[in-house]
Formats: structure tokens, C-alpha cells, sequence
């Protein structure tokens, strides 16, 4: 197939432990086999800093824990035709919203830093060493419109494989009894 | 004690009352207490010595009155002729009454007029002994006429023949649902075997409503004889009040008349040297609407959590401790004395083809007469609303009526014709409930108005069922989002979803109903949710719309 | 013993007298979705999972206690019954902090696989991500409020089948927590006779043994053990 007609993928990671990334890596040769059929523009193995335009497909790891999640999302909402909550921090927020019952993110930062602000990166005299916080984490659905769900932690291998297979033919992806949460 | 010593009581208590040159009822009801009922009337008491009136004057405490935004109210009866009431009475203000009898000259100021429609509109029969008969004294309500009704039941009646003169009255019941009461009564009677209990449900917890509250505490004797009739009809030896321990003066009042009742034979053993035994007993709920809903209740009798099961089983098959129980509203028992007086016939002649006799509506919100009114049912809602409640005050518009509490809707404008009855408040998507009618003006939000009752159940729900547990949670959130500014077409969606799951899937009423005021408020005021979400703005300027998610 | 007929989903089954909707399904292999329910246990119709649609009445009724009648007509899984299962689940997994990724009945979980076998990919509702606790005071189990369902499995077999009553619920509505006597630790629990029947009951890892990934987990137990004591037959 010519690469230029190819459906354009991306993959994106936000607040997550790029678990789904790995498991995507686990498709081993086959990803020899999907790189026939479609075209990778973005992703956390390129070396590439900015998300393209018109990306046909995007499957987004993790949840939005800080602002730069947030605004990236956004982005790539405005530039994807099919997005893709990969896997359950992207999907329900997961280990990464497990800080939400707590609050605040301070009493979090405070376990792992001390309560002296000082030393705490992105909050006081720290603030713009790493991005801010967001008072609480979303899963993807709360920000943007989602349109399929690829549950799991981390998806398994196969799976992946099936999702990105059907949506690169521009079929409609239903998973019924497939996939689970977990 | 038999029929012919009640006579006796009676006539004593009739001669009194002839003799004495004026009748001095003030509200005892809680909303005059709570603006100082109580002192006005130990002044009156005071005056009356002092002036040397003991002989007579009679100073009375009563049950409500009606006007319960104009109090401590006061009526003064003198002879035959027309009783005056005054407003807003002070213990100084009852000292000048007193004064005032010897020459006949009563105050002038805070006198109301007794012809206005709040009062020439209504027709009370659950509320009929107000101002007439002393919430303490046996003697009063004998005097005017009480427990007649459990005398001719007792001496003329067959079990069978109360069900059907109460099947032939129409009435249905009053806590909220309209069950047939006679065809309940029927059911219950029929159950095998003995050990059935009676229960009345005196738990009213809808916000804002305080019908049943006044018929306790202004006229318990009334419930009690209901009781007795119903027990005697159904063959019941035990009964339980189930009164909300937030009505302290009701349990006071309940108790005393329990006690005079008792003494009097006319509860307890060989009730007016009949055959027939019937006991009553309180039991003070701990403050959870949910127990007001009759499984939970029975489990609440029983000591247990207070959690409602899924019926059939219905109470009247198995009930408390498993036993047929007949569980009526206070309301409805309050209407059986009556029924039996005049006939069931007589008691269908009021109201309409399915809803029969009167019904007792506490007003509230922005309508310039709120208080306790008793009107014929099918009278339509703009009459009760502008004629005896006295319309809108500060000149603003009428927007909507709600009805039923937390599981009744909002009624608009357009419907103000509508007569009010259980079928016709149903058909527009709302319920007769018990009996709040809550008004609204221009200055409410129909949104926020759906926020507030959404937040009563959430908080009321007994959390057994997951989709009442967690489906008004997020009902709850959606609409909060919705009051913030940051509800979208996906909310509203999900919104109208998640009213439809508690409504067909929840165990209880208060799951099936919690979704009643959103779905009424979705249907007539679409265009108000529409506003917040598509507009980010709030018509009435209530909601705060500030963009921040709540969280 | 007289014998029921009825209509379930368009085919005729029989019912023993007295047999609730759920049973005569599960004896015939239909499915019906339940959390609540739990073999040789009351029945409490709190999930409503198993609602039924019943030809005649507008209202849905719970398999587990709804009885059998001669005639009746049943369907247990339309499209409309379906749709408000996944929204029932989905409320659950909203409701609390169930993280299947990190959670001890991962795979086991009955919750879990509910929203698999319904294909819950995702919930719709925002997690109300309340702050609960766990107490970890007994020393061989804990219990972790994050995932409890609230479906009083526990509660029942202690006071049914063990007799102790340890458990039981306080609070309402979103408030509603499962505690041990008067709400004590467990640990100093005095009616607990540890036998750990609530533990094996318990749909999904809100009660567990210390140190263990999976719950154990045995459908039939309850059954075995009324079956046992009545005959007098220990051998499994
Ligand atoms: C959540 C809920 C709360 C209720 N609260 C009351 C109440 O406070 N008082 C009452 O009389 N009925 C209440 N009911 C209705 C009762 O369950 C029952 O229908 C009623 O007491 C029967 O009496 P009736 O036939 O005289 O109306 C409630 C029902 C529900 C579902
Ligand atoms: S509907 Fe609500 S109040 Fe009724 S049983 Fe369910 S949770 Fe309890
Ligand atoms: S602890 Fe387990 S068994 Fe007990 S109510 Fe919660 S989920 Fe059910
Ligand atoms: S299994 Fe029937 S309601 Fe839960």
C-alpha cells in the first residue's frame, strides 16, 4: 500500500506507566505486519516533539494527572478522527487516579516530598520545573469525546492487535466480551 | 365505662360549654407554638382569674388553625354569634380580649376576615374540630361528637358492613400512593388466622410537609377512634404508632390521649363493655424518610434496620412479625369517624369520579397564605393556589407548583385548571403525595428546584438497592454540573437515562419516585435545562453558573 | 410436590412449587445476572440485576424472589433489561474505588466479570472516588470498603449460616458501610468466631485473606454446608 494512503496512527502517552506501550511492543513481529498497513506519525518510540494534523487514528495511554496531560489531549482530540482510551488509566482513570479520594494533590506530594514546600517540584519557588498537577485526575472521557474503550492493565497483546487491525481497515470496532477492566 | 356514662360526659361537658359566655381557642398546633402560641395562651388562663371569668370563659388549646403564617392565632366564640379569629396575638394582646368580654367590646385590630375565600373555600372534615375541641381533653372531643362513631360501630355494625361503608366512601389513602382503603381493609380482614396488628403511619417525612403533624398534635382522639374502627373491622387486637421522634409535641399529645382513652374504656380491654380488645401503642422512628415506606416501617417496628423489602409479599398478607398488618396513613384514619357518622355514600358525594372526599395540602413557598388547608378534591390547583392561598405576594408571576415532595413533579402554569386528584396530577407527571403544594415564582430555578429534591433522596435513600444508592449520586452530580455551567447534550442524555433505571428498577417507592421531580421539571421546563447547558445561563439567576466542575 | 409451568424467553419450562424465577433459569441454563443472590442464602432483591420482565405487569420483577406461577410468561434478557444491567454495573464500578488492575480478586472478581460478560469497556458515570478505609485489624482477613458492593452476602451467612451476626450495615445512601458489631475493628470483634464464611462469600475483594492474591471462592459451599448438617454427611 502506498504510505501515503494509509491511515495515519498515533500513539500518545499521558499519566501512565507506559505499560500499554510495552504491551503494544509485545506484538513482536506483528508489528512488522501492521507497519505495512498503516503509517505511524507519532509516537513516544519516535523522535518526534510535536503531535502532527490529521491523524486518522490515536490510541492515548494513560490518565490526565497534570496540565500538560490535559492540554495535550486536547490537541490531539482536535487533530484525531478515531481516539482511543488505551488501556485503564486512559479508560477510568486507574492507578494513576488512585490519589483522587485524597483530594487535594498536596497531602500526595506531601507522602512523597515532605511537607516542606520547598522541596516539592512544580509547586512554590518550584513552580514551571515540571507542569502543575490537576486537582484531580480524569479519565480521558471527562475532558474529551472518546470513541472506543481498550480496557486493560495493560491491554494484552493480542488484543491491541485485533483493535488497531480493524480500525486501520476503517471497520467498527466491537469488542462485546473481549476485553475486561483490570 | 358503656354508651350510657360517655352520654353523661357528654352532656356535661355540652352543658358547660352552653353556659359559658365565650369559647377562647388559640392554635396549639407547633407553627403557633413556635411564634408563642403557648404564652398567649397561659395569659389568657391568667386573665381569666384575674378578671374573675373562671365561670365562664373557656380558654382552649386546639388544633391548627390554618393561617400558620399569621400566628399564635386566636378565635374567639361568644354564644351563637359569629366567631372572630385574630392574627399575630401577644400574651399583652390576650389580656385585652379578657378585658374586653364583660362589655363586649373585642379589639379591632388584628381581626381576620373570616369571609375570604381561605376560609369560606375550604371544607374541612379531617380538620373540623380546630378551633372547636382541645387537643388535651377527652371531654372536648366527646362533647363534640367523638367516638360516636366507634360507639355505633361497636353496637350496629358487623366487621364486614365497616369495610363496606369505607369501600362505599371512595377513600383512598392518603400517605401518598391512594390505595383504596376499603379494598385494603377488605384484604387485610380476609387474611387467615389472628394476631393482626394495625399500623398507622405517622412518619411524614416529605420536606415541608406538616398535614399529618397537625392532625396528631391538634386532634389525636380522631386518629385513635380511627384506629380502633379500623381494628374492629379488620380484626386486630395491637396497634402501633409510628410517629417521626421530630414531632415531640405529637407524642406528647398521643400519649395523653392514650392514657385518657384507656381510662375511659374506650381502647384497652372490653372496649365499652364489648367483646372487642384493642391497645395501641407509640413507636418514635429515629428521623429516616425511608421508614415512612411500609416494609421498612415494619422492619423498624420490629427493631430492625430500617430497610424496605420487595413486595408481594404485601403487609396485609404479611406484615409485622409476619402477621396480615393493616398500615394506613394518619389522614386516612382521620377520615373513618366520619365516614361512619354520615355513611360512605355521603363521604362519595364530595370530590371526583375516583377521588373522593377532601384532602388536607400544606402551603408553602412564595404564595401569601401558607398554612394548612383542607379542600374538596377536584378543586382546580389555580383556586387552591390564587383564591385560598391568596396568590403570588410581591406582584411576581406564578411559575410552577410542586406537589408530592420528593417524588412529585412540577406543575406549570398551563396547568393551573387542572382539578386536583390522584389521576389527574398523575396524568401530568407529578403525585397527590401527602400533601405539600410548594409554590413557585419567577425566582426559582426549575434546574435547581430538580438539584434540591435529588439531593433529599440521595441523602434519604436507604442504600440497599444500587440504582436509587448510586443512580441519585449521579443524578445529583449531573444536575450540580448543570447548576455550575458545565453540563453538556452528553449529561442531559445521561441524565434522562439514569431516570428511567431508578425509576423502573429501584426496590421501593423512593427509588421509583426519586427521579420524579427531574423528569417532571424535563418535560415542562425542556427549555430551562436547555438554557444552562447550551447557554451557560441560568433564567432565573439562581444557579451559580460559575464554570468550575464540582467535584 | 406439584409442578409449575411457564414460559421463559418463548420456551416452555417446568418449575418445582415454590421455585423462584431465578432458580427454574438456572436449571434450564438460561442466564440471568446476579450479585446479591448467593446459593442457600435469603434472598434480599438489593442489586437488581435480576430483574425479569413479567408479561402482564409494567413492573420488572428480581428473579431471586419472585415465584414461579403456573402460566406465567418471562423474559429475561430484552434489549431494554440489558441495557439497564450495564448501567446497574456501571454505577457500581463508579461508585467506589474498584481498580481492578491493583485489587486482590483481579479475574476472580464476580463484579468484573458481570461488566466483561455485559461488555462494560468503560463507565460512563464519574467515579465518586470516596475516601474509605480498611481494616486490616483481624489477623487473618481484612476487609477493604473500596470494593464493596454492598450486596450483605457477609452479613447473611454470618447471621444465617454461622450464627455470630458480627456484620451488619450502618449509615444510608452513599453512606452505607458494612461493620462488625457496633461498628468495632474486627479484629476485636467478640461475636466473630473467625470461621471465615464472609470471606468466601464475598463477590469481589473487599474481604480477604491476608497475603493471598485471589479470594476463595465457592459457589456451593453455603448448600453443602445446610445439605451436611441436615444429613449428617461431611464428606464432599
Ligand atoms: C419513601 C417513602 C416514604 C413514605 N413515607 C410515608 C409517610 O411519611 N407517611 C405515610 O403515611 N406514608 C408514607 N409512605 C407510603 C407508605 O408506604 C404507605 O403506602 C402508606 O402509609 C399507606 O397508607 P395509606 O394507604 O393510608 O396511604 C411512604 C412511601 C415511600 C415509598
Ligand atoms: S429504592 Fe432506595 S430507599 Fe428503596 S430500597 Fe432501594 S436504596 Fe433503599
Ligand atoms: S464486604 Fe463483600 S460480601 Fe460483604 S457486603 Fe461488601 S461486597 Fe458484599
Ligand atoms: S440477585 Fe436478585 S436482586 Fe440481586
Amino acid at each position: 500500500m502506498e504510505s501515503l494512503t494509509r491511515p495515519r496512527v498515533a500513539t500518545v502517552w499521558l499519566g501512565g506507566c507506559s505499560g500499554c506501550h510495552m504491551s503494544l511492543l509485545d506484538l513482536d513481529e506483528r508489528l512488522l505486519d501492521l507497519a505495512e498497513r498503516m503509517h505511524l506519525v507519532y509516537s513516544p518510540f519516535m523522535d518526534i516533539k510535536q503531535f502532527p494534523e490529521h491523524v486518522d487514528i490515536a490510541l492515548v495511554e494513560g490518565a490526565v494527572a497534570n496540565e500538560d496531560n490535559a492540554r495535550l489531549l486536547r490537541l490531539v482530540r482536535s487533530r484525531t478522527a478515531v481516539l482511543v482510551a488505551f488501556g485503564d488509566c486512559a479508560v477510568a482513570g486507574n492507578v494513576t487516579a488512585l490519589r483522587n479520594p485524597l483530594g487535594d494533590p498536596m497531602p500526595v506530594l506531601a507522602r512523597s516530598y515532605g511537607t516542606d514546600t520547598s522541596r516539592i517540584p512544580g509547586v512554590g519557588a518550584n513552580a514551571g520545573s515540571v507542569p502543575p498537577l490537576v486537582p484531580k485526575v480524569h479519565m480521558l472521557r471527562s475532558l474529551v469525546a472518546v470513541d472506543y474503550y481498550l480496557p486493560g492493565c495493560p491491554p494484552p497483546a493480542d488484543l491491541i492487535f485485533f483493535v488497531l487491525s480493524e480500525l486501520v481497515a476503517g471497520r467498527t470496532l466491537n469488542l462485546q466480551s473481549r476485553a475486561t477492566l483490570g | 365505662m358503656i354508651a350510657d356514662d360517655l352520654a353523661a360526659v357528654r352532656e356535661r361537658e355540652r352543658t358547660a360549654i352552653s353556659l359559658s359566655t365565650a369559647r377562647i381557642a388559640v392554635c396549639s398546633a407547633a407553627g403557633c407554638i413556635s411564634t408563642g402560641g403557648a404564652a398567649v395562651k397561659d395569659a389568657l388562663g391568667a386573665a381569666v382569674i384575674a378578671h374573675n371569668l373562671s365561670g365562664s370563659v373557656r380558654v382552649l388549646g386546639t388544633g391548627c388553625l390554618g393561617l400558620c403564617h399569621a400566628g399564635p392565632l386566636m378565635r374567639v366564640t361568644r354564644g351563637d354569634a359569629e366567631p372572630v379569629l385574630f392574627t399575630k396575638t401577644t400574651p399583652a394582646f390576650a389580656e385585652r380580649v379578657i378585658a374586653g368580654l364583660p362589655s363586649g367590646v373585642l379589639p379591632l385590630e388584628q381581626r381576620c376576615d373570616l369571609q375570604q375565600p381561605f376560609f369560606t373555600r375550604q371544607h374541612r372534615i379531617v380538620t373540623s374540630d380546630a378551633g372547636i375541641v382541645d387537643s388535651e381533653r377527652i371531654e372536648d372531643y366527646l362533647a363534640a361528637g367523638g367516638y360516636t362513631a366507634l360507639e355505633r360501630t361497636l353496637a350496629e355494625l358487623h366487621p364486614e358492613d365497616v369495610v363496606r361503608e369505607v369501600s362505599l366512601s371512595g377513600l383512598r389513602g392518603r400517605g401518598g400512593a391512594g390505595y383504596p382503603t376499603g379494598l385494603k381493609w377488605s384484604t387485610v380482614a380476609k387474611a387467615a388466622g389472628h394476631g393482626t396488628f394495625i399500623v398507622c403511619n405517622a412518619d411524614e417525612g416529605d420536606p415541608g410537609a406538616f398535614m399529618d403533624r397537625s392532625v396528631l398534635e391538634g386532634d389525636p382522639h380522631r386518629v385513635l377512634e380511627g384506629m380502633a374502627i379500623a381494628a374492629y373491622a379488620v380484626g386486630a387486637e395491637q396497634g402501633y404508632i409510628y410517629v417521626r421522634g421530630e414531632y415531640p409535641l405529637a407524642i406528647t399529645r398521643l400519649k395523653t390521649a392514650i392514657r385518657q382513652a384507656e381510662r375511659m374504656q374506650l381502647l384497652g380491654h372490653r372496649i365499652l363493655d364489648s367483646q372487642f380488645n384493642f391497645r395501641i401503642d407509640l413507636r418514635i422512628g429515629a428521623g429516616a424518610f425511608v421508614c415512612g415506606e411500609e416494609t421498612a416501617l415494619i422492619a423498624s417496628i420490629e427493631g430492625k434496620r430500617g430497610m424496605p423489602r420487595p413486595r408481594p409479599p404485601f403487609p396485609a398478607e404479611a406484615g409485622l412479625w409476619g402477621r396480615p398488618t393493616l398500615i394506613n396513613n394518619v389522614e386516612t384514619y382521620a377520615n373513618i369517624a366520619p365516614i361512619i357518622l354520615h355513611g360512605g355514600a355521603h363521604y362519595a358525594t364530595l370530590g371526583t369520579e375516583r377521588s373522593k372526599g377532601t384532602k388536607v395540602f400544606a402551603l408553602a413557598g412564595r404564595i401569601v397564605n401558607t398554612g394548612l388547608v383542607e379542600v374538596p378534591m377536584g378543586m382546580p390547583l389555580g383556586e387552591i393556589i390564587f383564591d385560598i392561598g391568596g396568590g403570588i405576594p410581591d406582584e411576581r408571576q406564578f411559575k410552577a407548583a410542586q406537589t408530592g415532595g420528593p417524588s412529585g413533579g412540577c406543575i406549570p402554569a398551563a396547568h393551573l385548571d387542572l382539578p386536583v386528584d390522584y389521576e389527574a396530577l398523575a396524568g401530568i407527571g407529578s403525585i397527590m403525595g401527602s400533601g405539600g403544594l410548594i409554590v413557585m415564582d419567577e425566582t426559582s430555578c426549575m434546574v435547581d428546584v430538580a438539584r434540591y429534591f435529588m439531593e433529599f433522596c440521595r441523602d434519604e435513600s436507604c442504600g440497599k438497592c444500587v440504582p436509587c444508592r448510586a443512580g441519585t449520586v449521579q443524578m445529583h452530580g449531573l444536575l450540580t454540573k448543570m447548576t455550575h455551567g458545565t453540563a453538556t447534550d452528553r449529561d442531559l442524555a445521561l441524565l434522562e437515562q439514569l431516570a428511567e433505571l431508578t425509576t423502573r428498577t429501584s426496590l421501593c417507592g423512593l427509588g421509583q419516585t426519586a427521579a420524579n421531580p427531574v423528569r417532571s421539571t424535563l418535560r415542562h421546563f425542556h427549555d430551562e435545562y436547555l438554557a444552562h447547558i447550551h447557554d451557560h445561563v441560568c433564567p432565573a439567576g439562581v444557579c451559580a453558573m460559575n464554570g468550575e466542575d464540582p467535584r | 410436590m406439584s409442578v409449575t409451568t411457564l414460559t421463559m424467553n418463548g420456551t416452555l419450562v417446568s418449575a418445582a412449587e415454590g421455585a423462584t424465577l431465578l432458580a427454574v433459569a438456572r436449571e434450564h441454563h438460561i442466564p440471568i445476572p446476579t450479585l446479591c443472590h448467593f446459593e442457600g442464602l435469603s434472598e434480599v432483591g438489593a442489586c437488581r440485576l435480576c430483574l425479569v420482565e413479567v408479561e402482564g405487569s409494567n413492573r420488572l420483577q428480581a428473579a431471586c424472589m419472585t415465584k414461579a406461577v403456573e402460566g406465567m410468561t418471562v423474559t429475561t434478557n430484552s434489549e431494554t433489561l440489558r441495557s439497564y444491567r450495564r448501567q446497574i454495573v456501571e454505577l457500581l464500578l463508579a461508585e467506589r474505588n474498584h481498580v481492578c488492575a491493583v485489587c486482590v480478586a483481579n479475574h476472580t472478581c464476580e463484579l468484573q466479570n458481570l461488566a466483561v460478560s455485559m461488555g462494560v469497556h468503560h463507565v460512563r458515570y464519574e467515579p465518586q472516588a470516596p475516601q474509605l478505609s480498611m481494616d486490616a485489624s483481624h489477623p487473618r482477613w481484612i476487609l477493604d470498603h473500596n470494593r464493596c458492593v454492598l450486596c450483605t452476602r457477609c452479613v447473611r451467612v454470618c447471621d444465617e449460616i454461622e450464627g455470630a451476626h458480627t456484620w451488619d450495615l450502618m449509615g444510608r445512601g452513599r453512606h452505607t458501610l458494612v461493620i462488625s458489631d457496633l461498628h468495632e475493628p474486627w479484629g476485636q470483634s467478640e461475636s466473630c468466631t473467625s470461621c471465615g464464611k464472609c470471606v468466601r462469600v464475598c463477590p469481589t475483594g473487599a474481604l480477604f485473606e491476608k497475603g493471598t492474591s485471589a479470594t476463595n471462592k465457592d459457589p456451593h459451599f453455603v448448600t453443602y454446608l445446610k445439605m451436611a448438617r441436615e444429613q449428617k454427611l461431611w464428606n464432599r
